[in-house]
């Protein structure tokens, strides 16, 4: 649980006010692994959304590239200028798909005729360097998706020089796995019309594709099997909706030949060539939706299942995604389709349930778990294959649940479980030899199972009814397997228990499923039983503290669930007892020399409290702990997470009012104690989480009106900003924000108190500012914070300035105009101020300010132009084609002056 | 090639192994559990324990009241404690001709063999091992010598007596052959028959077989060893680690091709995994202190202890227990630390690499500067002013039967808001706390044990590949208490041959080349021959030199075997099915006689009539030539 990096490289561009610009490169650190669902830290930057950049308006071919355009076809075709970057033309070729978007493609060349100039230039490939070629052949593709384009090019034979027989295949330049890529992703860009199938099939690149799929290249490879999709799929448009599908004999040349290549691999020995055809039937079933696609399974369904009768089944894997794809595609019907029940296929002899079925029968259970699970998530089925689906997921719990039973005897409490989970389901036949066939293939499972089931749990299409108690128990089996604490008497149990014993993926895995089991309604007995083990695995020292994170958050749910199983808000008494156990074993944690594991405990506090802090019950167990001193303490840890998490939890705990200290006059001295504290964090930790944590804790204190926070706003608020003002992190100045916020938010109410049943006459409605209100704000250096903010190097922050100035102007001073604006008060001296920190002279004070002078200044400012401005990516000059063909000439002239040199 | 096996316990081995004419003894390890059963050795009167009553038998008998005391159930002998020593009646240890050492742990029964068995050897160890063995004594001794005692118990020892006594006084073995501590004086003696190596240094024995010590990576300057002859290699690992603490890691690659590998000293907490524990031990530790409680942690004076010191040396400031004193109280404390920095040589890469700065590689030299830690040779003197709690002291011996932990169970044990940590596995703390019942002082089992685990051992069984493998029989077995763990036992093939206490094991091993040099001329013959070890063998070279025994041959059938012996006058016979033969059971006579393919022994008390009768029963069946 390391810390995980996280660079972000943010240009800001804050020229919106009065021109100027100021930027600055921002690093930060993040750690991963919050909690589940619960986000600790501060959110992400928002990315720039590159659609608002991509205005049309950037993107056609405007005078200016068409004047560059000649020249740079020049140097692409020019073999002694190199092209420096391929990422150039990837992203000219990004703009020459935009533009065909919009535009005529025939047009485009016919204005442009140094494009048709390059690509047939392309056609003497010895003269062109790979990576041109590359472009060329996808540059032809995309301008040939157009079908009079596509027959523009076709005249000059251009298309058929670069992608026939006599073309690329023939060049040296087909050894580089990306002309091969370029030949192909050209090729698909030009499969888009009916005159392309012709093409196709006459050029003879289909039987190029078939090959290309065992390419050495997997890129190479990949896109061969997709193109071959492609053409299918292209094959089956276009067709009279309402006419009879015809028989595959009778479909365009080059779906037969497809079709025909699918079915000579599926007879293949080779296990390649098998999965290579069971990867384009999958992803063709997978993406067409097309009746078409039921005369092909007609066609291909008995092949498939022939692959059942071969032992070993080659490409299980392959097999399992098609079988589910065509599955899926049986529950699409919505369109007119009759789906998987229409007469013919019910009949067949392969219909796809029947070779579901008999593939789950005969893969092994790895392989049959994906199946069985996919099978169990499919919108429709037949209960019987749900039901066999199921048994297949269960087979190895009930495996070691039979295992574990007590040998001699009469058959004991697993045992019964065990039955219970496979009543009615089929193949239950799995024995511990076959589970341990080998310990990694036994942990695989096990944790694939676990994961499958815990997957299914909270789907709905979980099946009914859900064998809660024998699942429950098979995971505290396989807990105890794993800490060595069963007691098996059979000689597999005991084997099993070798192979389990500290495995802290199957630990890992079964404490994530016995998280999710709390979901469901539990004996009472068997909560007992659960609370038990997550003790145990808390209390462990044997506990990794991955496991321990898992352990807490399983107990998290279970105390939940344990409240919903008492009916009532509180703790049950089981849950109250567990209480009294956990904490002791909290209080070890606490004290651990490893700090995840101190972090794990204290974020699993802040949740204890956060849940039950008000609960009596609960607040006598915590405070005759220590654990509230111990985590005081942790203020001080010297790793900063620990330092975060537990600002997070003693905030969380005295919000609670459950501070170590009992008595009320020591408590409100301790509780000063801890604003101190925080405020000393906040100021002078040299990391950036635990002072973030601060702030959260603090605009939460100010929200929530806490009495600390209460007793003194401003002074806090004023405190607060001094501190935020100077903080380096921008996270930090976003919560900063946040916090300032929270504090016009409650001020605005406290001077403005709205009724929502008051009866009000429009006029009264508009806001009019009480002029303590603007006092308030005057009086603190909160405008100064804002407005500095505006200018931040960090956009995020700017944006955060922007926004909350436009909600104080809105709340303020929303129906003045520009005119308005100059018969105002005069706000000349601090315009003078912010221009000036605008330029990068942040040292001037905004000096006094008058809330007259504040109101004008608000409605001078081009808020809007200025949002608008933050909210487009910093590099959205940059991203314009013009930049981009003058970028790539420069570059080929900075060669050229290079090579000037060198002679 | 045989193997005698002369200890029965897994981690303190004393083997003895005959190979190509010579006989090496491999470790000198000495079960001290024995000392569980005696009351313990206060340093400062105890009125608690000396006032514990007298133990009497069930009809009321008392004459073992003396003897035996009675603490919360559990009786103990009131005497000097006494050690288990390893089998001296197996073999004739006067013939020992080398002792390899592999670590410290594994050498205390060495001054009983040395100064009292005959013995004329060689003693081979690294020098840390040397060092840190020699404290190790010098502080047993210590913690021994200076509680005198004025009685020594013995009458409880004779078996008809032992029998009526309560367990585990009534189980324990041969406790007619234990043995009181050695002194100061024995403890010189015996090292200096020492004679140091180091690592990958190859030694020649007679010329016969070459040994070698490697880097084992569990203490400073342990070693497993390699013996091998031109055409033959058997490997001894003893006390293995892979894990990376402080000394030099484990060199592995050499074991590789051994025709026999000898495996002892595995972790003998297989289920504990170290880093657990040493989490384990700092979180009760913070707890107890902060609570204003101490902590007491019984242990050796070296080992563990720096790793220990190494960890809290991270942890204390983190855990806000800058202020809370340490204590490291042992007659040898000092030497320990001091030691301890100077065999750079012998520690891991990160530690060596520490000295050229130049800084100590161990970081309690800087919790000694700042005053953190401090180290007193006992508990009296400096020690007693110094003295501040809340603290943790780390005091031996981990028994809990001698040196200064006594006092301190004496003195904490009484309150629930101290501990005592357990980090030494040697001992169970159950049996330990025996004697100090009823204790209201928390206790906390945190053992440390760093040697190699069965998953460990599997791995570098596969690495290492050897044609056999032999070990202790409880490593062919899952431990009693956890006997469904398969995975607890060592798990190879062709299985592992197993060895008992007091067991002579022939080793799986055909000899099937030889060396030899033919010189043109013979060789001198010695003039004058000599009593010395080195002569005795040229002696042996030389045939005509003493009468030639004769060869015999043929083997033993046992029924008839047995029908001689009736004849002869012994009757309860019983005879039993071993994997290699038989073995008759005289049991009148107290007598075993072992028939094996290859070899026949007589197994008797002490009684040299009987046995040379029952030689000459064997020998009518042989022929001889």
């Amino acid at each position: 649980m390391g810390p995980e990096k996280r660079r972000g490289l943010w240009w800001c561009e804050a020229k919106a006010l009065w021109g100027g610009a100021c930027g600055c490169v921002e690093r930060s650190l993040r750690r991963g692994g919050a909690w589940v669902g619960v986000e600790k830290r501060n959110p992400p930057r928002p990315e720039a959304d590159p659609g608002k950049c991509r205005g049309a308006s950037v993107l056609i071919m405007d005078p200016e590239c068409s004047r560059l355009l000649p020249a740079l076809c020049a140097v692409l075709a020019d073999p002694r200028q190199p092209v420096a970057d391929d990422t150039c033309l990837e992203k000219l070729l990004d703009w020459f798909k935009t533009v065909t978007e919009t535009e005529s493609s025939l047009q485009l060349l016919q204005d442009h005729p140094c494009l048709v100039e390059l690509l047939s230039h392309v056609l003497k490939p010895q003269d062109v360097s790979p990576r041109v070629l590359s472009f060329a052949l996808r540059l032809a593709g995309a301008f040939a998706a157009q079908e009079d384009c596509f027959q523009y090019l076709q005249q000059g034979d251009l298309l058929l020089g670069l992608f026939g027989e006599a073309g690329a295949l023939g060049w040296s330049a087909w050894s580089i796995p990306s002309v091969r890529s370029g030949w192909i992703q050209g090729l698909c860009a030009l499969a888009h019309h009916p005159s392309a199938l012709h093409f196709l099939a006459d050029s003879g690149a289909v039987d190029t594709v078939f090959s290309l799929q065992g390419d050495p290249s997997l890129f190479v490879a990949s896109a061969a099997s997709q193109l071959l999709v492609y053409i299918l799929a292209l094959s089956m448009q276009g067709r009279d909706a309402g006419s009879p599908i015809p028989e595959v004999a009778a479909w365009p040349v080059c779906a037969q030949k497809i079709v025909s290549h699918v079915q000579e691999s599926l007879h293949s020995t080779a296990a390649p060539q098998v999965t290579q055809a069971l990867n384009v039937l999958t992803t063709t079933f997978g993406r067409c939706r097309s009746p078409w696609m039921e005369v092909l399974w007609g066609q291909l369904s008995p092949l498939v299942a022939s692959l059942l009768k071969r032992d070993p089944i080659p490409a299980a894997h392959s097999l399992v995604d098609l079988l589910l794809s065509v599955a899926r595609l049986g529950s699409w019907d919505a369109a007119g389709w009759r789906g998987w029940e229409s007469p013919v296929l019910s009949s067949a002899a392969c219909g796809p349930w029947e070779i579901l079925a008999q593939t789950l029968h005969r893969l092994s259970p790895t392989q049959a778990g994906p199946l069985a699970l996919g099978t169990l998530k499919l919108q429709r089925c037949p209960q019987e294959l749900r039901t066999q689906a199921f048994g297949i997921l269960l087979q190895p719990l009930a495996c070691i649940l039979k295992a574990t039973a007590q040998a001699p005897g009469p058959p004991g409490k697993s045992y019964h479980l065990a039955s219970g989970l496979l009543d009615g389901t089929a193949g239950g036949s799995m024995t511990v030899d076959t589970l341990l066939s080998s310990k990694s293939a036994c942990v695989g499972l096990l944790c694939q199972t676990l994961a499958h089931l815990e997957e299914l749990q909270t789907l709905p299409q979980c099946p009914s009814p859900w064998p809660q108690e024998p699942l429950l128990d098979a995971a505290v089996i396989i807990l105890r397997l794993c800490d060595g604490s069963a007691d098996p008497s059979s000689s597999g149990a005991g084997r099993l228990c070798g192979t389990l014993a500290g495995c802290i993926r199957v630990q890992r895995a079964a404490l994530d499923f016995l998280g999710t089991l709390s979901q469901g309604m539990s004996p009472q007995e068997s909560m007992l039983q659960v609370f038990a083990i997550l003790l145990k695995n808390l209390e462990s020292p044997e506990s990794s503290p991955t496991v321990l994170k898992k352990a807490f958050q399983a107990t998290l749910r279970w105390l939940q669930s344990s409240v919903k199983t008492s009916g009532c808000s509180d703790l049950s008494p089981d849950a109250l007892l567990f209480l009294g156990e956990l904490f002791p074993v909290l209080q070890k944690r606490l004290c651990s020399p490893c700090w995840e594991v101190r972090d794990s405990a204290l974020e699993f506090l802040t949740h204890l409290s956060q849940h039950w802090g008000g609960q009596a019950d609960f607040r006598e167990e915590l405070q005759s702990s220590e654990v509230p001193m111990l985590a005081c303490q942790l203020l001080q840890d010297p790793e900063s997470y620990v330092r975060a998490s537990a600002v997070a939890a003693t905030g969380q705990l005295f919000s609670r009012g459950l501070q170590a200290t009992p008595t009320s006059s020591e408590n409100l001295q301790a509780q000063q104690g801890l604003l101190m504290d925080l405020m000393y964090i906040l100021s002078t930790d040299s990391e950036g989480f635990p002072r973030r944590a601060v702030l959260q804790v603090f605009t939460q204190w100010l929200r929530d009106g806490h009495a600390d926070v209460a007793r003194d706003t401003e002074w806090f608020v004023t405190t607060v900003l001094q501190a935020v003002s100077r903080d380096l992190d921008w996270e930090v100045r976003v919560q900063g924000l946040e916090l300032v916020q929270v504090f016009l938010t409650q001020t605005l109410g406290r001077f403005r108190p709205r009724c929502p049943y008051a009866v009000t006459l429009p006029e009264a409605t508009s806001p009019t500012p009480h002029p303590e209100f603007l006092r308030t704000l005057c009086r603190l250096p909160l405008f100064e914070f804002v407005f500095r903010a505006l200018f931040d190097c960090d956009r995020p922050v700017a944006q955060k300035a922007c926004d909350l100035l436009l909600f104080l102007r809105d709340e303020t001073a929303p129906s003045s105009g520009p005119q308005e604006t100059r018969d105002g008060p005069n706000s000349a001296s601090v315009e003078v101020a912010l221009q000036r920190w605008q330029e990068g002279e942040q040292g001037q004070p905004l000096g006094d300010l008058e809330p007259e002078a504040m109101l004008a200044l608000l409605r001078s400012l081009d808020l809007e132009g200025l949002q608008g401005k933050l909210a487009k990516s910093s590099d959205h000059i940059e991203k314009s084609p013009q930049s981009l063909l003058q970028d790539m000439l420069a570059t080929v002239g900075m060669l050229e002056e290079n090579e000037a040199d060198c002679y | 090639m045989k193997l005698y096996c002369l200890s029965g316990h897994p981690t303190l081995p004393c083997n003895v192994l005959k190979f190509k004419s010579t006989t090496i003894m491999l470790d000198c390890g000495l079960d001290m559990t024995s000392t569980l059963n005696f009351l313990p050795l206060p340093l400062v009167q105890s009125p608690r324990l000396s006032n514990l009553p007298g133990w009497s038998l069930k009809d009321g008998s008392v004459f073992l009241d003396k003897e035996l005391k009675e603490c919360s159930g559990h009786v103990f002998v009131d005497s000097v404690p006494e050690f288990c020593l390893p089998e001296t009646e197996l073999i004739d240890l006067s013939t020992v001709d080398v002792i390899l050492i592999s670590n410290y742990h594994c050498m205390m029964a060495l001054p009983y063999i040395t100064e009292h068995t005959g013995f004329t050897g060689t003693v081979y160890a690294t020098e840390p091992t040397v060092q840190i063995g020699r404290l190790l004594m010098e502080e047993l001794v210590n913690f021994i010598e200076r509680v005198p005692k004025a009685q020594s118990a013995s009458l409880w020892k004779n078996k008809d007596v032992q029998r009526l006594l309560p367990s585990p006084l009534k189980d324990a073995v041969e406790v007619t052959t234990w043995r009181r501590c050695y002194t100061m004086q024995e403890v010189n003696s015996a090292l200096s028959k020492i004679q140091l190596v180091g690592y990958s240094q190859k030694i020649e024995l007679f010329g016969a077989v070459q040994v070698t010590p490697l880097s084992s990576g569990y203490a400073l300057g342990s070693s497993n060893w390699i013996i091998q002859s031109h055409y033959e290699k058997v490997s001894y690992v003893s006390g293995s680690s892979l894990l990376t603490t402080h000394p030099q890691p484990m060199d592995q690659a050499s074991l590789k091709n051994s025709d026999v590998l000898l495996l002892t000293g595995l972790t003998q907490i297989p289920t504990a995994n170290p880093d657990g524990m040493v989490g384990e031990f700092c979180s009760n530790l913070a707890l107890t202190v902060r609570n204003g409680g101490n902590v007491l942690v019984p242990c050796y004076p070296s080992g563990v202890i720096y790793d220990l010191l190494e960890c809290l040396y991270q942890y204390i400031d983190s855990a806000g227990l800058s202020s809370i004193p340490f204590y490291f109280i042992s007659p040898v404390a000092n030497s320990s630390l001091e030691f301890s920095q100077i065999f750079a040589e012998w520690l891991c890469h990160n530690k060596q690499s520490k000295v050229y700065l130049p800084e100590p590689p161990f970081p309690h030299a800087e919790l000694i500067q700042t005053n953190k830690l401090k180290h007193y040779p006992s508990i009296h003197g400096d020690f007693s002013n110094d003295f501040r709690q809340p603290c943790v002291v780390f005091t031996g011996h981990p028994s809990l039967r001698c040196g200064d932990v006594v006092h301190f169970m004496e003195l904490w044990g009484k309150s629930s808001l101290n501990t005592v940590i357990f980090t030494e596995p040697d001992f169970s703390y159950l049996e330990a706390l025996a004697p100090y019942q009823p204790l209201a002082m928390k206790c906390v089992y945190c053992p440390i044990d760093t040697r190699l685990n069965f998953i460990q051992v599997s791995k570098l069984l596969k690495e290492v590949q050897p044609l056999h493998v032999v070990c202790p029989e409880q490593y062919t077995q899952p431990p009693p208490a956890q006997s469904h763990r398969m995975d607890l036992m060592i798990d190879c093939q062709p299985p592992a041959m197993s060895y008992r206490r007091a067991e002579v094991l022939a080793l799986p091993f055909k000899r099937r080349y030889e060396k030899i040099e033919i010189m043109p001329e013979p060789p001198p013959r010695p003039t004058q021959p000599t009593s010395s070890k080195k002569r005795k063998r040229v002696s042996e070279d030389v045939p005509d030199c003493k009468v030639l025994k004769p060869l015999l041959s043929g083997s033993i059938p046992v029924e008839q075997f047995v029908q001689t012996l009736e004849k002869h006058g012994f009757s309860d016979i019983k005879v039993e099915d071993t994997a290699k033969g038989h073995i008759v059971l005289l049991q009148e006579a107290e007598t075993l006689i072992q028939l094996e393919e290859d070899s026949t022994h007589i197994i008797c008390d002490n009684d040299e009539t009987l046995r040379v009768r029952l030689r000459d029963l064997v020998l009518k069946f042989l022929q001889k030539f």
